[in-house]
C-alpha cells in the first residue's frame, strides 16, 4: 500500500494540472476570452508559494535514489515558498487582493488564483510552520522513510495547503483539498506500522467522506449559480432571491466541520494523529484542521453573504460543544500525543464559536486564533516529540524529562500555556477578543460562548499542568525502582530539532507581545470577507 | 503467467501499444486523445509486458524506476506552466513556436511540453502501481 501511494499522489497532481490547463484558442475568440497585454511579475506571487513546493516534490520524486539530496531540495523549495509568501503578504497588504488568471483565461470562465489579506496571512503561516517542520524532520525522518517519499509528500502537502488558501475558484479549492489529502495519506502510513495503518483507515475514511460531500455541494452550487468563480458566485447569490442556499450550505458545513474535526465528527482526529511520526502529526495538527475552518469562513461568510447567517447559530453551538468536549477529552488522556490531539479539537471549537457569533469582532478573533493555533499546535507536537526522545520513548508519568532537559520541559510549558490562552503567549489575545465579542452578542449563544471559551481555557491549563507535573517534573523514583539506563541514553537529541521548536516558541511569544502583527491583517481580512466588493471588482474586471 | 501464447505475443503487443500511445498523445491537441489517455495506454503496455514476461524484465527494460518517470513528468508540466513567467504571461499560458521545415509548419508549444509531462506522470504512476501489484503474485 505504501508503494502505491506515491504514484497516486503524482496522479492527483496531474489531474490538478489538467483541470487548470487548456490549449490556447485562436483567432477572434482569443481577443474576447483572454487578457491582452503582458503580465508583470507581481501577480506571480499568488502561484509561486504553490508552484515551488510542487517543483520540489517533482525533483525529490525524480531523484528518489539520491537519499541525501532529498532534505536539501525540500528545504530549498519550502524556504523559497516562505520568501515569496512574505512578499505576497506585503504586496497584498499594500495593494489589496492580487489575482492571476491561469492560462490567461479571463474570469469568470477560467480558474483564477485570488489572494486577499486573509489568504495571504494563512499562506505565510503555512510556509513558516512548513519550514520549521522540515528543520525538525531532518533528524526525525530516517533513511527508509526518506526512500518512501517523505519529502515528496511533505512538499505536495505544503503546495496543497497553500493552494487552498490562494485559490479564487470553488472547484479548484476542492482539487487542492484532494492534493493535500492524498499526500497526507502517504505521510500517515509512512513506516507502515500496524498502529499507523489503524489510524490511517479512520483518518482516510472520514476525510474521503467529507471530501465527497464537499464535491457534491460544489456540484449543487454550480447547478444553481452556473459558475465556479468565488467572486461570481457571491454576485449571483446576492442578486438572486430564494436561492437554495440552505441545502448546499448544510452540505458545506457538514464537509468542512468534518475536516475541521468539530463535535460530533471530531473522533477521527484523536484516533489517528498520534500514530505517525511526530513531525507528521505536528504538521497535520498545525495546518489541516485550519484549512477546514478557512474554507468555512470563505464559503459561509464571503460566498453566501447574508444568506449564510442561517448557519451561524448551528456553527456557534457546534463550537461550544467542541471546545468543552475537546478540553475534557484532553484532560482524560495519559498519552501526551493524544492529549495534544484533543487540544487541537478544543481550539477548533474556540474558532467555531467566533465564526458562530458572526460579528466582525467574532470573525477576527477566530482568524487570529487560527493563526495562533497553527503555530502553537505545531510547536506542542514537536515539543512532545523532543520530550519522547529525552524520555527514551516513554512519556508516561514519572518520565522526569525536566531533569534531562530543562529546555524541552520549558518549551512544552510555553505551548501548553499558549494553547490555554495565558499571557504573555499568542493564545491570550484571540481568546480575549472572542470573549469580548461573545459578551457583545445578545442571546444564549453569547453566554454559552463565554462559558465555553473560559472553560476550555481552564481545562487546557489543568491538562498542561497535569502533564507538566506528572511527565516532566515527577521523578521516577517515587514510583519504585527506575530504569537507570534510560537516563544515560537520552543524550543524542539533535540541535536542529530543538532549534525548530525554539523558533516556534519565539514566534508564539512574539505574537503574544505584539499581537497587532496578526490582528491588523486579520481585521482587514475579515472586513474583506464581510464586504468583498473590492475582491469582486478586481476579479470580474480583470481585463 | 505461464502461457506460451501470451509470453510470445506480449513483447510485440507492448511495442505496438507504446507506439499507439505516442500517436494518441500527439493527436490529442486538436482531436480526442492527449497526455492522460496516452499515458494510460502506455502503462497498460507495460502491465501486459509484465504479465507476459515477468516484472523484472519490465523493470530492466524501462531502466529507471517508474516513480522517477512520474517525477520527471511532474517537473516537465510544472516548468511548462512556469515558463510563461519569462514571457510576461500568466501561469500556464500556452507559448507557441512554429518553425517551417521545408514548407511544413511544425507547431511546437509549451502546451505540448505540458501534455508530454502529463503523459509521463500517468505512465509512471500507473506503471508503478501495476508492477507492484503484479509482483505480489
Amino acid at each position: 500500500m505504501r508503494k502505491l501511494l506515491l504514484p497516486a499522489t503524482a496522479l492527483a497532481a496531474a489531474a490538478l494540472f489538467t483541470s487548470a490547463a487548456a490549449a490556447a484558442p485562436t483567432g477572434d475568440l482569443r481577443a474576447e476570452a483572454m487578457m491582452p497585454g503582458s503580465t508583470p511579475f507581481t501577480p506571480w506571487l499568488t502561484v509561486l508559494p504553490i508552484l515551488i513546493p510542487l517543483l520540489g516534490a517533482a525533483l525529490t520524486m525524480m531523484l528518489r535514489h539520491k537519499v541525501t539530496w532529498q532534505a536539501p531540495i525540500a528545504m530549498a523549495a519550502v524556504g523559497l515558498a516562505t520568501l515569496f509568501g512574505f512578499l505576497l503578504f506585503a504586496e497584498v497588504a499594500v495593494n489589496g487582493p492580487l489575482i492571476m488568471a491561469a492560462g490567461n483565461w479571463l474570469p469568470p470562465f477560467g480558474i483564477v488564483m485570488t489572494v486577499d489579506r486573509l489568504g495571504a496571512l494563512f499562506v505565510v503561516a503555512t510556509a513558516v510552520v512548513g519550514l520549521a517542520g522540515l528543520i525538525y524532520a531532518r533528524r526525525d525522518i530516517d533513511e527508509s522513510r526518506t526512500r518512501f517519499g517523505f519529502y515528496t509528500f511533505y512538499c505536495l502537502l505544503i503546495a496543497g495547503v497553500c493552494g487552498s488558501f490562494s485559490t479564487g475558484d470553488i472547484f479548484n479549492l476542492y482539487v487542492w483539498f484532494e492534493v493535500f489529502l492524498v499526500s497526507s495519506f502517504g505521510l500517515m502510513i509512512l513506516g507502515g506500522e500496524k498502529l499507523q495503518l489503524d489510524g490511517a483507515v479512520k483518518y482516510g475514511v472520514l476525510n474521503l467522506i467529507a471530501t465527497t460531500i464537499f464535491l457534491i455541494a460544489v456540484g449543487l452550487l454550480y447547478g444553481f449559480t452556473g459558475t465556479l468563480n468565488m467572486a461570481d458566485i457571491r454576485a449571483v447569490i446576492a442578486a438572486s432571491d430564494g436561492a437554495p442556499v440552505a441545502t448546499v450550505g448544510a452540505l458545506f458545513v457538514m464537509a468542512f466541520a468534518m475536516k475541521a474535526a468539530a463535535f460530533p465528527m471530531h473522533f477521527w482526529l484523536p484516533a489517528s494523529y498520534h500514530t505517525p511520526r511526530v513531525v507528521v502529526g505536528a504538521i497535520f495538527a498545525g495546518l489541516l484542521t485550519k484549512v477546514g475552518v478557512y474554507a468555512l469562513l470563505r464559503v459561509l461568510v464571503m460566498l453566501f453573504g447574508a444568506e449564510g447567517e442561517l448557519f451561524y447559530p448551528l456553527i456557534g453551538w457546534l463550537g461550544v460543544f467542541t471546545a468543552i468536549m475537546g478540553g475534557m477529552g484532553a484532560l482524560a488522556q495519559t498519552n501526551l500525543r493524544r492529549m495534544a490531539a484533543f487540544l487541537v479539537v478544543s481550539g477548533i471549537g474556540v474558532m467555531l464559536v467566533g465564526l458562530g457569533l458572526g460579528s466582525s469582532a467574532g470573525l477576527t478573533g477566530a482568524v487570529v486564533y487560527a493563526v495562533h493555533s497553527i503555530l502553537a499546535m505545531m510547536g506542542l507536537f514537536l515539543a512532545i516529540g523532543l520530550a519522547e526522545r529525552f524520555g527514551g520513548g516513554a512519556t508516561a508519568a514519572g518520565a522526569d524529562i525536566y531533569a534531562r532537559s530543562s529546555l524541552v520541559a520549558g518549551l512544552f510549558l510555553v505551548f501548553g500555556f499558549a494553547a490555554a490562552g495565558l499571557p504573555p503567549f499568542s493564545g491570550f489575545w484571540p481568546k480575549l477578543m472572542l470573549v469580548q465579542a461573545s459578551l457583545e452578542t445578545s442571546g444564549v449563544l453569547g453566554i454559552a460562548g463565554v462559558v465555553a471559551i473560559i472553560l476550555s481555557g481552564f481545562l487546557t491549563t489543568v491538562t498542561a499542568g497535569k502533564a507538566w507535573a506528572l511527565t516532566f517534573l515527577k521523578p521516577a523514583a517515587e514510583r519504585g525502582p527506575a530504569p537507570v539506563a534510560a537516563a544515560a541514553e537520552a543524550v543524542s537529541v539533535p540541535r536542529s530539532g530543538q532549534a525548530a521548536v525554539v523558533l516556534l516558541a519565539a514566534l508564539v511569544l512574539l505574537l503574544g507581545l505584539v499581537p497587532q502583527l496578526v490582528i491588523v491583517p486579520a481585521e482587514e481580512g475579515v472586513a474583506g470577507l464581510l464586504d468583498p466588493s473590492l475582491y469582486i471588482t478586481r476579479v470580474l474586471e480583470a481585463h | 503467467m505461464n502461457s506460451l501464447i501470451l509470453r510470445t505475443i506480449a513483447p510485440f503487443l507492448a511495442a505496438l501499444m507504446m507506439l499507439f500511445s505516442v500517436f494518441v498523445l500527439l493527436r490529442g491537441h486538436n482531436e480526442p486523445g492527449g497526455g492522460f489517455i496516452g499515458g494510460l495506454i502506455a502503462a497498460s503496455a507495460l502491465a501486459i509486458y509484465g504479465i507476459g514476461s515477468g516484472v523484472d524484465t519490465v523493470r530492466r527494460a524501462i531502466v529507471v524506476h517508474p516513480n522517477a518517470i512520474a517525477g520527471a513528468g511532474l517537473l516537465m508540466s510544472a516548468v511548462a506552466g512556469l515558463s510563461a513567467m519569462f514571457m510576461g504571461r500568466p501561469v500556464l499560458t500556452g507559448l507557441w513556436w512554429i518553425p517551417v521545415v521545408e514548407g511544413i509548419e511544425i507547431p511546437l508549444s509549451t502546451v505540448l511540453v505540458f501534455d508530454v509531462g502529463v503523459y509521463f506522470v500517468v505512465l509512471g504512476s500507473l506503471a508503478s502501481i501495476a508492477l507492484t501489484l503484479e509482483e505480489g503474485d
